[in-house]
């Protein structure tokens, strides 16, 4: 049986998301079409929109149904940069690269100004320099894109914060809530945010379905043209086994939230505890910050990413760091360099995330390998040098 | 064992790692990244170093049901091959480096993590042959397939490195076998082309890929008496032999035909002779290692054969070991070879060593 500690990449599929996925498969009918089939099929699709828009707290007419996170980002950031006429952005060097990549594109292709924020070494993003940013060239801003939960660190933004500063100066903020849904009490109606995106396999959803959340306030241009689905906004035949799938999950992370985050809390916590216990080199990256119950973020000095990776995969145990590039080479991670970790250190980062199907004998089973691996991938990495 | 498979995305290593898997290992693949910027898709000639070629070699793998991993080594395959490589040809010599990568990369870095990472082996598709003598001591041998032999760039490893070396395709009579077995074995990079280029120039024009980084200024052409009898654009460029492009205005005073015989990259003089002048009666340098047991007493001449280039044949020779040197004399002359260019020794079909040629000596006992 393997260990599975990387719920912050994908977490396994819910029974409720398993079920409403495989229901739905057993009906035939596009939600588009007038027929009864349809009407069937639409039912589903509406259902889950209503399950969606209850976890996110939101509006159902909020919810614009999208094939995941990275496009409900790019819908918001360039949609919302299209309509506004403006040519400012406003966001952060810790943001997802979801965010950072349309972000730049827009740079590049559409001229688009970019004000990236300073941000600390706790993964904090600095307001008071979205405040006087703001006070400069209030009037600029196309928007603003601040991530609710880091999925690196598990920092969370204070985002009534954010939108408060920003509501002052009437522009409008998106936020990739990609690993904040699910994992912390999300009400967008009071939240202040124009846009919001959230991602289905994050809470035991199949990979392939997420949602924009688009306040009614809000004309965002759209991305994807066609047959006018869901406002308009994100054409193309609305995939109800996906989506049915996605409304269950979500019901299902929104029930158990407060019994997980008690669950998981005291796991993470013990995992931390043990972890520093054992090997007093080890350091927990953000410590000082708000975080998320759901992630333990390490540093373990001297010892290479890849090789702990590679050590932990070997004894069962599936964990994470940074971002692997392209060539399926892990670089460091642009979120800890970011926040002026030096490269040496965060070079040598695990991230441990946990979820609805950790177990403390999972925790039990990460603390026991790496006490073994962390002196080997040392040495490794001593060896290298000496080559 | 617990073998790590070395898989380039090509047909040979994917084989190599399906043997091994076979005769029984524990094998986990590795594709070492070796650039930091990778191509997308595999363009000309090139064999490998594009994200195709990573893809190419994981499915292989998930087709063999073994882990897999991509290794980053980018930074000390720039360090020990392509900074290597550019400085030797600014020092006028024609390095190998095919070579310097399996004796730096993966036979040194990629084993000593391997083995750091709790493996017994590092297993690749190369051509040749580990053999064990009455003592037990480990021998390196040309392989099977005598077209595809690569035993000569492995060379460089020492008994060591042996032990710790697996060559599944050793045995195997041709490459033609290799592929039919992929296609048996469901590998999709069965047909894959072979490569042949060196795999960090991208167009596969050394020459053209050297320019931007090696100092190229004119200087002058001069003949053995030092008598300059023509003008070149940099040294970039020119081998030893090199008979075509010389634009020597006027003809040498016996008429014949000449050739590079040296590049002075210091006075930035390329030297040009009659054919004769390039016969080469020995080389040397001090850079040299034994493939194995060294031979019993290697202070004295002993017979052997030497192959100066990856398909050249090998030719017939003494060697010895003469004041910190690896002397080899050679029976007949050879023709055209080049200070940084690698002697392997051989005994049959065993590699006995080699050495980085460091110098020539003409036949003429004229010392170019």
């Amino acid at each position: 049986m393997r260990v599975f500690l990387d719920h912050a990449s994908t977490t396994p599929l819910r029974p409720e998301a398993k079920s409403a996925l495989t229901d739905a498969l057993e009906l035939t009918g596009n939600p588009s079409s007038v027929h009864s089939s349809g009407q069937q099929t639409r039912a589903l699709v509406e259902d889950a929109r209503d399950q969606v828009a209850q976890a996110a707290g939101c509006n159902r007419s909020e919810v614009v149904f999208t094939s995941g996170g990275t496009e409900a980002n790019n819908q918001a950031i360039k949609g919302l940069f299209w309509a506004s006429g403006k040519k400012l952005i406003i966001s952060s060097p810790l943001e997802h690269h979801a965010v950072i990549d349309p972000i730049q594109w827009l740079e590049q292709n559409q001229a688009a100004e970019v004000y990236w924020l300073k941000v600390d070494r706790d993964g904090q993003v600095d307001l008071a320099d979205l405040q006087s940013v703001l006070n400069a060239r209030a009037s600029e801003v196309a928007l603003i894109a601040l991530m609710w939960i880091n999925n690196e660190t598990g920092v969370v933004t204070d985002i009534p914060a954010v939108t408060s500063i920003a509501n002052e100066f009437n522009v409008p903020v998106h936020s990739d809530a990609v690993a904040a849904f699910g994992n912390v009490d999300i009400n967008f109606a009071s939240s202040g945010l124009s846009t919001m995106a959230i991602s289905g396999h994050k809470v035991g959803a199949p990979i392939g379905v997420g949602a924009l959340i688009v306040g009614r306030d809000q004309k965002p241009s759209s991305l994807v043209h066609g047959g006018s689905q869901e406002r308009s906004l994100r054409s193309g035949t609305l995939s109800y086994p996906m989506i049915a799938s996605f409304g269950a999950a979500s019901a299902a992370a929104s029930a158990d939230l407060d019994a997980r985050r008690t669950k998981l809390l005291d796991l993470r916590d013990e995992l931390e505890a043990s972890v520093l216990a054992k090997l007093p080199n080890a350091m927990v990256t953000v410590a000082n910050s708000t975080r998320s119950f759901h992630n333990a973020h390490f540093i373990f000095p001297g010892a290479q990413s890849d090789n702990l990776l590679f050590l932990l995969d070997q004894a069962g145990i599936s964990a994470s760091a940074g971002s692997a590039c392209t060539a399926g080479v892990l670089a460091p991670s642009h979120v800890l360099l970011a926040m002026g970790i030096e490269p040496e250190l965060a070079d040598c980062s695990i991230r441990v995330s946990l979820g609805h199907s950790t177990t403390k004998s999972d925790i039990d089973a990460f603390v026991y390998v790496i006490e073994t691996a962390y002196p080997v991938a040392v040495l490794e990495a001593a060896n290298q040098k000496a080559i | 064992m617990k073998v790590l498979a070395a898989m380039s995305g090509g047909v040979d290593s994917a084989v190599a790692a399906a043997r091994a898997v076979e005769q029984g290992h524990e094998v986990v693949g590795v594709h070492l990244a070796l650039s930091r910027m990778p191509g997308t898709l595999r363009t000309g000639s090139r064999g490998c170093c594009t994200i195709e070629d990573s893809m190419d070699a994981q499915r292989a793998a998930n087709k063999l049901g073994i882990p897999f991993y991509v290794w980053d080594f980018s930074e000390r395959f720039k360090l020990d091959v392509v900074d290597d490589f550019v400085a030797e040809y600014q020092a006028g010599r024609t390095p190998n480096p095919c070579m310097r990568c399996n004796e730096r990369i993966k036979f040194a870095a990629l084993l000593e993590k391997g083995l750091a990472l709790g493996f017994d082996a590092v297993c690749t598709g190369h051509y040749a042959s580990i053999e064990t003598d009455l003592d037990g001591n480990l021998e390196l041998h040309r392989s099977l397939a005598m077209a595809k032999d690569q035993s000569y760039v492995l060379g460089v490893l020492t008994q060591e490195q042996l032990r710790h070396s697996m060559f599944p395709l050793g045995a195997t009579a041709s490459k033609d076998l290799v592929r039919k077995e992929a296609t048996e074995r469901g590998l999709s990079v069965a047909n894959k082309p072979d490569s042949y280029d060196i795999c960090f120039i991208p167009e596969g024009d050394t020459r053209d890929w050297l320019k931007e980084f090696v100092n190229s200024e004119p200087g002058q052409i001069i003949d053995t008496d030092g008598e300059v009898v023509g003008e070149h654009d940099g040294l970039v460029g020119f081998t030893i032999g090199q008979r075509k492009g010389l634009n020597l205005g006027r003809p040498a005073k016996d008429g014949r035909p000449r050739y590079v015989l040296e590049i002075r990259p210091k006075t930035k003089e390329v030297v040009v002779g009659p054919e004769a002048a390039l016969e080469i009666a020995e080389l040397a340098g001090d850079r040299f290692s034994w493939c194995g047991k060294a031979p019993d007493n290697v202070s004295e001449f002993f017979d052997c054969e030497v192959q100066v280039r990856a398909h050249g044949d090998a030719v017939a020779a003494q060697a010895a070991v003469v004041d910190g040197e690896l002397v080899i004399r050679l029976v007949a002359p050879l023709y055209g070879v080049a200070p940084g260019q690698t002697a392997v020794l051989y005994l049959g079909t065993r590699v006995l060593g080699q050495t980085t040629i460091d110098r020539t000596v003409s036949a003429a006992a004229s010392i170019v």
